[in-house]
């Protein structure tokens, strides 16, 4: 017998005396080794910890009383949601127009320069009023909300005040049939969704985990944030004099939250009964004391590595969809523009959804990131008409409402979908590494599309009955 | 336990030795791996010691993958591993797993257990398991203010003589504690320091089975440390452990069980960084 046989035999040798081992042992081998380790981990904290008994109830207790509290716990989360809201859209309003202003002066005058010198007119064209102008709108649109919305989240997070989400949400994803921690995954997923699918790790069982990850798509990440908040303020907040305008602004983005939470639990509900049927697990969930906030590394981590980070990726993948849109828009074939004969075959699906065939259009090329449907949107639009000054919201406004028709009616079919479809390729990517599963991976992308189809529809109905 | 062992001067000042390199982890001198339960600061010590800015969260479960950093201390290398947070490793979650394969199979010279010193009875419960796999433990015992807040009194002399190994009693958001804690790691990476570490006291019908598995596997596994642990998971049948043992892929590479999916992962996290 060579030695390898010889080590084989071994390992088979004690293979079949520890199965013979575990057998006797009866199925109790855990619950004596925890118990064990419990009884030693209680002696010795006895041993070596003094109590000095005088610990004073402080305010955290109270605090605690109120945010986990089955009555107020709710209006409290609400509280706090509608008011980051509030700060962000307030906050944002008077710097994103100042940049705008700035970049798109920058836009002009560089054209100008590029015409003084004599180059020619498609290269201004592609170089300013393309990528340039998708750059910009990138800039001025995300930056400022980010810059106000990421670190009051993180500060949030920072103090502790997630796990008393989780812990309020927890009876919801029960009775749903999935997990408690998924509401901290979905709480990820507000920064982004691929952060918020590998963080499904913390959830033990396969089930409950998949539920999470098709389901994070539900709460709308960095990149949907703009688009939704642009919505809320150019359309939904108008008609209302300046000061009621940003709370009913932030109101609107309370309620799409809220619905994708909805969407969330429903979907949920509707898995745990087909695809992913089973019963939730238990599971204790810890909730860790309040901790002071410290706000300046809070400020340095989520401007840098959160506000920064994306609007790069932003930054990068805005300028080739503004090359993309320009060469589209300038392409002809029979008299057209490609992007014209793209945007009418798509119409009629688009009018279908509340929509229009160059809403679509930007959906597409910004699968790679949300960032960019807005200023692929703009872009699109832009070059189809003549071209104008886009240097305000107001301008905007005008661009989308009498040269392209749309109504408010638009602007939430296009917040629903936002909210509602495909998740972009990154996160895709991250639940294919995830799960190593082509059907689930198929099942995350295109359940939220269908979905999306199915609400805009559903909401365009209604909407034409009742008008 | 630890003090300051002030072979050469220069080298002892009690602030300045350290030196965070970041992201540069090739060619180190040893291999620290931060463990301990979930939200007990082990990414603010991470954070502290490499100078990197992993997001941190005051929420159990926030870091889901290992990270690494490397730092310079009194002239060693180090290269430090921020594992995910666990309660046990006895379970199978994902990022359990991760933790413990890499006290298994990563070798590392030190093992740094960073403990809640507000809920020491829950967090002796990994500290007892980490003991049974590795000698080379020390304990940071983080979050001394927030005890004293609590009028709690935690002594850690008197836990490093229970448990056999270093205490350093810590507050590592405002870094107090740090240097000793590294004094103290090196100490026991150099070998200048021993630690006795407490093992379990099994119910006598385990120890026993214990003893009929531990010769075969000291016979096959001369090189691996912790036998006494292999034994219990083959006890408990955790089959990954069987199927480790089966293929007899244990002793050779660094992380037999769940190898390659880590790795996509922590080159996805770095793409991703956020």
């Amino acid at each position: 017998m060579t030695d390898a046989e010889g080590r084989k035999q071994h390992i088979q040798n004690l293979l079949q005396k520890a199965e013979r081992l575990h057998q006797n042992l009866d199925g109790s081998f855990s619950d004596r080794l925890v118990s064990s380790i419990y009884k030693e981990a209680t002696a010795i904290a006895r041993s070596s910890v003094i109590e000095s008994g005088n610990r004073r109830a402080g305010w955290d207790v109270y605090f605690d009383r109120i945010a986990t509290h089955p009555v107020t716990g709710f209006p409290l989360m609400f509280l706090i949601l509608a008011a980051i809201f509030w700060i962000t859209i307030e906050g944002a309003n008077y710097p994103s127009q100042l940049i705008a202003r700035g970049l798109f002066w920058f836009e002009g005058w560089a054209a100008g320069l590029f015409f003084q010198l004599g180059a020619p007119p498609w290269l201004t064209g592609f170089l300013w009023h393309g990528v340039w102008r998708g750059l910009a709108w990138v800039v001025s649109v995300m930056l400022p909300p980010m810059a106000i919305f990421f670190p009051l989240f993180t500060i949030l997070e920072d103090f502790g005040y997630l796990p008393r989400v989780a812990f309020n949400m927890d009876a919801l994803f029960r009775r749903v049939g999935a997990h408690g921690k998924q509401a901290l995954t979905m709480a990820m997923g507000f920064g982004c969704n691929a952060a918020g699918v590998i963080s499904t790790r913390i959830i033990d069982s396969p089930r409950e985990r998949l539920i999470a990850i098709i389901t994070n798509n539900f709460v709308p990440c960095n990149g949907r944030w703009p688009t939704l908040i642009m919505m809320a303020t150019i359309f939904i907040a108008a008609p209302f004099p300046a000061g009621v305008g940003s709370l009913v602004a932030a109101a609107s983005l309370m309620a799409v939250t809220l619905f994708g939470v909805f969407m969330t639990l429903v979907v949920s509900f509707g898995l745990s009964k087909t695809l992913l049927k089973g019963t939730p697990s238990v599971f204790t969930l810890e909730l860790p004391p309040y901790r002071k906030p410290r706000i300046l590394q809070t400020l340095y981590t989520s401007l840098i590595d959160r506000t920064i980070f994306v609007l790069w990726r932003a930054i990068i993948m805005a300028a080739p969809a503004g090359a993309v849109i320009w060469i589209l828009g300038n392409t002809h074939i029979g008299g057209l523009p490609l992007s014209n004969h793209i945007a009418n075959a798509l119409d009629p699906l688009g009018r279908l959804i509340g929509l229009d065939g160059v809403v679509l259009l930007a959906y597409i090329i910004a699968i790679p990131a949300n960032e960019i449907v807005i200023p692929t949107i703009i872009m699109a639009y832009s070059q189809a008409s003549m071209m104008i000054e886009l240097d305000s919201l107001e301008a905007l406004r005008h661009l989308l409402v009498d040269q392209h028709g749309w109504t408010i009616v638009t602007a939430i079919s296009l917040m629903l979908f936002s909210l509602l479809h495909n998740p972009c390729s990154t996160t895709i990517l991250t639940i294919w590494k995830e799960t190593r599963s082509a059907k689930w991976t198929a099942v995350a992308t295109f359940l939220p599309l269908t979905i999306a189809f199915i609400v805009n529809f559903l909401f365009v109905q209604i909407v034409l009955f009742f008008m | 336990m630890a003090g300051c062992q002030c072979a050469q001067a220069t080298t002892c000042s009690s602030h300045g030795n350290l030196i965070r390199l970041g992201v540069n982890i090739r060619d180190f001198d040893y291999l620290i791996a931060l463990a301990g339960n979930p939200n007990t600061g082990k990414t603010t010590l991470f954070n502290a010691l490499s100078g990197l800015r992993q997001h941190t969260g005051n929420w159990p479960g926030k870091t889901v993958v290992r990270s690494e950093g490397a730092f310079r201390h009194n002239g060693y290398k180090y290269k430090v591993v921020d594992l995910p947070g666990t309660y046990s490793l006895l379970s199978t979650s994902e990022d359990e797993e991760i933790a413990r394969d890499f006290i298994l199979f990563g070798n590392p010279d030190c093992v740094v257990v960073v403990v809640d010193a507000t809920a020491l009875e829950r967090n002796l419960n990994l500290v007892l398991q980490v003991l049974e796999i590795t000698d080379r433990v020390v304990v940071a015992l983080n979050l001394m203010d927030e005890a004293e807040r609590k009028g709690m009194f935690v002594d850690a002399r008197k836990l490093a003589k229970e448990l056999g190994v270093p205490v350093v009693p810590m507050v590592a958001r405002e870094g107090k504690g740090t240097d000793h804690l590294l004094q103290t790691v090196q100490d026991l990476v150099t070998g200048n320091l021993r630690t006795q570490p407490r093992r379990i006291e099994l119910d006598p019908h385990i120890e026993e089975a214990v003893q009929q598995l531990l010769p075969h596997l000291k016979n096959l596994y001369p090189n691996l440390s912790n036998h006494r642990w292999l034994a219990m998971r083959l006890l408990e049948g955790d089959p990954s452990i069987r199927r480790a043992i089966l293929t007899d892929s244990l002793a050779q590479t660094e992380s037999p069980l769940a190898p390659q999916k880590e790795e996509d992962m922590s080159e996805l996290e770095a793409a991703l960084e956020v």
